[in-house]
C-alpha cells in the first residue's frame, strides 16, 4: 500500500510522517513521532488512555485516522509542561495523589486540560462529565476529581 | 416507582499475607561511595506505594535521611527473591526484610564511623540528617558520605545488609485442626447506605462510612489513597464488574472495556474514612497492610443495605439491576426493613 505524506503539529512543533492508509493517529503518534505519552488501552474508544487535543478538542487517538489531523495542531501530555515546570493541572494531580500505576493518568490529564481551557471555573458535577469517558481501576476517581477542582482554582487564584 | 433507601453494615478481619507453603521476602541495602544507599528489591510497585514505603522504611533504621535512598525493584535478576505483591503482605514481609537487611548496613557503617572518628561504635548515633556524631558530643561527628567513602577507599568494608523475612509454614494440628497462617490480622468496619430503584432495579451508592485499623500507618497519605481506591473496587466488585454474567453460557459475556460495566466518576459517593492505629508486634514499625481489605468490607455492607432498602437477599455477586428486579418480584414488591 502506497504511504502517505502527513504534515501537522505535534505539540508546537511541525512534524512530517509518511503513514499507511488506516493508520490512527495513537500508531502514528507512539510509533512514528515517538511521543509515548497517548496510552494504548483498548484500541476502541473505551477507556480514554489515548486522548489528545486536535485543534485544542478532545479526541481518542486510537480511533483517529492519522490522515485526517494534516494541516492541524496536535497536544499531548508531552507538549503540556511548561518547560521543566509541570503544568497546574500535573502539579495538582502529584499533591492530590491522582494517580497510582499512572496508565490513565496522561489521558485524564487531556480530558482536564479541555475541559479547563474552555470552562476555567467547572462545577464538581462538571468535572465528572469531562472524565467520565475515562477509566481508573485504582484511584476511585475522586482524588482525581479532587485535583482538577484544585487545579481550577490555582488558575482563579492566578487570574 | 419508589426509590428505597437502606443502610448496612458488615465488619472484617484480614490475614496480612499467605501461607501456602511458608512466605518470604528478601531485601538488600548497600551503600554507594556517595554515601547515598540503594534497596535491591524484585517486589513489585504497581503503585500501591511499595517503593516510596521501603524507602521510609530503610531510611529511619539507617537513621539516614529519606532523599537519601534509592529503591531499585521489579526486576527479578537483579533484586533477591520475593513472593509478590499480593495478600497485602508488601508492607509487612518486604518491610520487615528491609529493616533486617537496613539494620545489618547500619552496623557496618556505624563500626566504619567508629574507626574513623577512633570511638567505640557503641558510643555512636545518627542524626537522620546525614550524620553520625559521639552521643552527648555532637562536635565529634562525620557524615555518612564521609562514612562510605572511608569504608569503600580506605578501610575495604562494604556497608551493606542482608534482609528476609519468613512466616514459616504452618502446618495443621492433626489432632485439634488449628493452624496459625497468618501472624497479624487487619480490621475494618464499614456502613454503606444505598437508594434501590424498585421499578428497574438499579441501586445507587448514597454514602459509606468507614473504619480501618491495620497497624501503624507509615505513610498516611498512601493509606488513604488505597483506602479511597480499593473502596471503589468494592463498589465495582458489588454491584457491576464480573466476566462471566451468565454462568455458565461465556457467550454473552464482556469482551472489552465497552461491554465490561465498571462505576465511572458519576457513580461513587461520599466516603468517610477513619483509620485506627494498633500497631502489630512483628510489624515494621508496627505497620500491617492496607491493600485487599480496602474492598473486601463494602461488598457484604452494599448486600446488607440492599436488603434493608427492599427486603431482597441477594446473595450471588454482582447484586445487577436484573437480579434486584427478579427477586422483589418474587416476594411481590419492595419491603423495606427497618431503618437502623
Amino acid at each position: 500500500m502506497a504511504k502517505t505524506a502527513l504534515q501537522f503539529r505535534h505539540n508546537g512543533r511541525d512534524v512530517a510522517i509518511f503513514v499507511d492508509g488506516g493508520t490512527n493517529l495513537l500508531v502514528a503518534l507512539r510509533e512514528l513521532i515517538g511521543d509515548m505519552t497517548p496510552k494504548f488501552g483498548c484500541g476502541q474508544g473505551g477507556c480514554g488512555a489515548c486522548s489528545v487535543l486536535i485543534d485544542g478538542e478532545l479526541h481518542l487517538s486510537c480511533l483517529t485516522l492519522a490522515e485526517t489531523v494534516a494541516g492541524r495542531s496536535v497536544e499531548t501530555l508531552d507538549g503540556i509542561k511548561d518547560g521543566p515546570s509541570l503544568h497546574p493541572l500535573q502539579r495538582a494531580f502529584a499533591d492530590n495523589f491522582a494517580a497510582q500505576c499512572g496508565y490513565c493518568t496522561p489521558g485524564i490529564l487531556m480530558a482536564a486540560k479541555a475541559l479547563l481551557d474552555r470552562n476555567p471555573q467547572p462545577s464538581r458535577a462538571e468535572v465528572v462529565e469531562a472524565i467520565s469517558g475515562n477509566i481508573c481501576r485504582c484511584t476511585g476517581y475522586e482524588p482525581i476529581i479532587n485535583a482538577v477542582l484544585a487545579a481550577a482554582s490555582v488558575g482563579r487564584a492566578r487570574a | 416507582m419508589t426509590r428505597h433507601r437502606g443502610r448496612g453494615i458488615a465488619s472484617i478481619n484480614y490475614p496480612i499475607g499467605m501461607n501456602l507453603g511458608g512466605d518470604p521476602s528478601q531485601a538488600l541495602v548497600h551503600s554507594n561511595p556517595s554515601g547515598k544507599f540503594t534497596v535491591a528489591l524484585s517486589s513489585i510497585d504497581l503503585g500501591q506505594g511499595m517503593k516510596s514505603v521501603t524507602r521510609q522504611i530503610c531510611a529511619e533504621t539507617l537513621g539516614v535521611p529519606v532523599e537519601d535512598v534509592y529503591v531499585d525493584t521489579a526486576d527479578s535478576d537483579t533484586g533477591p527473591h520475593c513472593m509478590g505483591s499480593f495478600a497485602s503482605r508488601g508492607t509487612h514481609r518486604v518491610g520487615n526484610a528491609v529493616m533486617m537487611a537496613a539494620r545489618e548496613a547500619r552496623g557496618v557503617m556505624m563500626e566504619a564511623a567508629a574507626e574513623e572518628l577512633e570511638v567505640n561504635a557503641a558510643d555512636l548515633e545518627t542524626d537522620g540528617r546525614g550524620n553520625i556524631h559521639v552521643k552527648g558530643a555532637p562536635h565529634r561527628s562525620i557524615s555518612t558520605k564521609d562514612v562510605a567513602i572511608a569504608a569503600q577507599f580506605k578501610q575495604g568494608k562494604t556497608i551493606s545488609g542482608r534482609g528476609i523475612f519468613l512466616v514459616p509454614l504452618s502446618d495443621v494440628d492433626p489432632e485439634t485442626g488449628e493452624m496459625s497462617p497468618a501472624t497479624c490480622y487487619a480490621h475494618a468496619c464499614l456502613v454503606a447506605e444505598v437508594e434501590v430503584d424498585d421499578e428497574t432495579g438499579e441501586v445507587a451508592m448514597v454514602r459509606m462510612d468507614s473504619a480501618y485499623e491495620l497497624g501503624r500507618a507509615l505513610n498516611p497519605r498512601l493509606v488513604e489513597q488505597q483506602l479511597v481506591g480499593g473502596a471503589w473496587m468494592g463498589i465495582s466488585h458489588a454491584l457491576y464488574e464480573t466476566p462471566e454474567p451468565y454462568y455458565p453460557d461465556p457467550s454473552h459475556g464482556p469482551r472489552d472495556f465497552v461491554e465490561y460495566l465498571m462505576p465511572g466518576p458519576g457513580d461513587i459517593c461520599p466516603h468517610d474514612i477513619a483509620v485506627l492505629e494498633r500497631p502489630a508486634a512483628d510489624g515494621p514499625f508496627g505497620a500491617k497492610g492496607p491493600g485487599e481489605m480496602c474492598a473486601n468490607p463494602v461488598l457484604p455492607a452494599v448486600a446488607n443495605a440492599i436488603f434493608n432498602a427492599v427486603g431482597v437477599r441477594i446473595d450471588e455477586l454482582p447484586i445487577t439491576p436484573e437480579k434486584v428486579l427478579r427477586a422483589i418480584k418474587a416476594q411481590g414488591g419492595a419491603r423495606p426493613q427497618a431503618r437502623r
